[in-house]
């Protein structure tokens, strides 16, 4: 795995100057009720770089992204994502970035073309350019055949695949990608890392992921959050900590020794909702 | 690979950004053909629909001209009925649209339509001018079955849009209305429960049945401030000729339609945490 795109150096990047980060965060924290789901959250992310967010179910993650992408309010710490604040400047914000979410999201009543047309125009594509880069982006995703069919009709991976074209038709900064894999088999899966990758190296574009596969996050994610009850847990390249767990331990190894054993957990863990909205995710469109 | 070309890096996320004030135009705009492309899938659906205003007219109506019971001066029941099943039926269809907005966020599909640069109430305004796009098939319908039915109505081309405008600008506010409740309660069940309660009181708290004389005077009160009163007002008076205050009613309407706006789309956001 090559470090920053473009450059040959490889492993983790060296921390940039606060003003050139991609993302930064400090202090970060959301509630919801008296249930604390992100606590005191501190990361940044190179220009660049590929970021992996891992954890078990319900440990935060999503929420740390919706406090991000200015879908929650910014009520404790402090947000920047290209020097910019989420909180403030959401519009600003909004254009920087490209975002799939953890649910199926391409609008089944719709074809393909007109999903990412869509979008095209949400973020002012000028006009003239409009046709060719929506066209652009479905090819690079492998859809050009299924294009100018209706949605409802796809697979799982290819809904995967549409909505990448859609966070992709503005080319934004941040790629922010919540399970991009959940609920895909693995040839599905794996045509939506060649994407990632292939999109990567071409553009220098900065992804910020979230996933449950500790095989993905290794060969794709530069450094590796591990959260846990909204906590940060550790935090590195793959290999830094997979290194300071002992010889011969693999990613997996690194997340149960942070997470623990959270299947047995009795609190708001990994609960109904928790387990409901992968689901959801995993199913299709209809 | 070959699709994406090696643009310089730097172009990325830095095309050129439109004046702010074409923003919202624009968006509506975009939405609101969406919203066309997905209406020509389900054309199916406007003829099911259009089952229950049928029957009003055909029921409801033929038994109360018979009747005599509602006393509509030299106009004919069915006639003085036509336009209030019109607006009812606009009604039925716009009072649930904030269940698609609850859908399309269940779906996500919202989620990610609010991380782009769109003003919340471009949004808002693309899914009342689906209401009313909607509202306008079943108007066909209603008002080719009143025809069949022998109502006299004015086929004026320029009554027709005036009726036309009326039924969009009624969708869009009950629709934004529903919006809102959405907004408000954030989950379906409850949205179903509220849109079923005040569905009725909107409809017979209103002059699409029987002229607000009728009413005891604490209902006349109460349906001045219901918007559908100053819809059926209007549809009456450009249908069927009765005496109408167009000016007011199209300022109500008008008015409704930008407070509907604004209060869906400052509740938007709710439904996304
Ligand atoms: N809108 C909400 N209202 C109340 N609680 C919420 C809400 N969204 C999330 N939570 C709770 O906050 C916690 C963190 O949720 P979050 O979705 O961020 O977890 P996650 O790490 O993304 O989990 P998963 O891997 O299942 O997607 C969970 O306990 C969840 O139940
Ligand atoms: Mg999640």
């Amino acid at each position: 795995m090559t470090g920053m795109a473009g450059m040959t150096t490889p492993g983790p990047p060296t921390e940039p100057p606060e003003a050139e980060r991609a993302v930064d965060c400090r202090g970060l924290s959301h509630r919801f009720g008296d249930h604390l789901a992100v606590d005191d959250v501190s990361l940044w992310i190179a220009p660049g770089e590929v970021f992996g967010l891992l954890g078990p179910n319900g440990a935060g993650k999503t929420t740390t992204i919706r406090l991000l992408t200015t879908l929650l309010p910014l009520r404790q710490g402090r947000a920047r994502v290209f020097g910019l604040d989420p909180g403030r400047r959401p519009m600003r914000v909004r254009r920087l970035l490209g975002y799939v979410p953890q649910e199926l999201s391409a609008d089944g009543s719709l074809t393909g073309r007109e999903n990412v047309m869509l979008f095209a125009r949400l973020f002012d594509v000028p006009r003239a350019q409009r046709w060719e880069r929506v066209t652009e982006v479905l090819a690079a995703m492998e859809l050009t055949e299924a294009a100018d069919r209706v949605v409802a009709g796809y697979s799982g991976g290819m809904v995967r695949r549409l909505e990448l074209a859609q966070a992709l038709v503005n080319r934004p900064r941040l790629l922010v990608l919540d399970e991009p894999t959940i609920g895909l088999d693995p040839v599905a899966r794996s045509g939506v890392w060649e994407r990632i990758t292939e999109l990567r190296a071409a553009t220098g574009m900065t992804v910020l992921m979230t996933t449950h596969y500790m095989d993905e996050a290794d060969a794709l994610c530069d450094r590796v959050a591990l959260m846990h009850r909204g906590r940060l847990r550790a935090l590195g390249a793959p290999a830094e900590l997979k290194d300071q767990l002992g010889p011969g331990a693999s990613l997996e190894d690194v997340f149960r020794h942070y997470t623990g054993d959270h299947l047995g957990d009795a609190g708001r863990q990994g609960g109904l909702r928790d387990v409901r909205r992968t689901r959801r995710t995993a199913g299709r469109l209809g | 690979m070959s699709a994406v070309p090696d643009a310089p890096r730097a172009a990325w996320a830095e095309a050129p950004v439109p004046p702010s004030w074409r923003r919202l135009p624009d968006r509506v705009f975009a939405l609101c053909l969406v919203e066309l492309e997905k209406l020509r899938r389900d054309r199916t659906e406007l003829f099911t629909r259009a089952v229950q205003p049928a029957l009003w007219l055909l029921i409801f109506g033929e038994t109360f001209t018979r009747l005599r019971a509602i006393p509509t001066g030299p106009v004919p029941y069915l006639d003085y009925l036509a336009p209030g099943i019109l607006a009812q039926s606009a009604l039925f269809i716009a009072i649930f649209y904030g269940i698609q907005i609850i859908w399309e966020r269940d779906a996500g599909v919202l989620t990610k339509l609010l991380v782009t640069p769109t003003p919340r109430a471009a949004l808002v305004t693309g899914k009342a001018f689906a209401a009313g796009v909607r509202a306008l098939a079943q108007a066909v319908v209603v008002l080719v079955l009143s025809a069949l039915l022998g109502v006299a109505l004015n086929a004026n081309p320029l009554h027709l849009l005036g009726v036309a405008a009326v039924l969009m600008l009624g969708a869009a506010f009950f629709s934004c209305l529903s919006m809102t409740i959405a907004g408000l309660v954030l989950t379906r069940d409850r949205l179903m429960g509220i849109g079923q309660a005040i569905t009725m009181p909107l409809f017979f708290g209103s002059n699409a049945l029987y002229p607000i004389e009728l009413m005891p005077h604490w209902l006349q009160t109460v349906s001045r401030f219901n918007p559908l009163s100053y819809e059926v007002d209007a549809l009456r008076g450009l249908l069927i000729g009765t005496p109408a205050h167009l000016l007011l009613d199209f300022g109500v309407l008008a008015g409704s339609v930008v407070i509907g706006v604004t209060a869906a789309s400052a509740l938007l956001g709710r439904l996304a945490r």
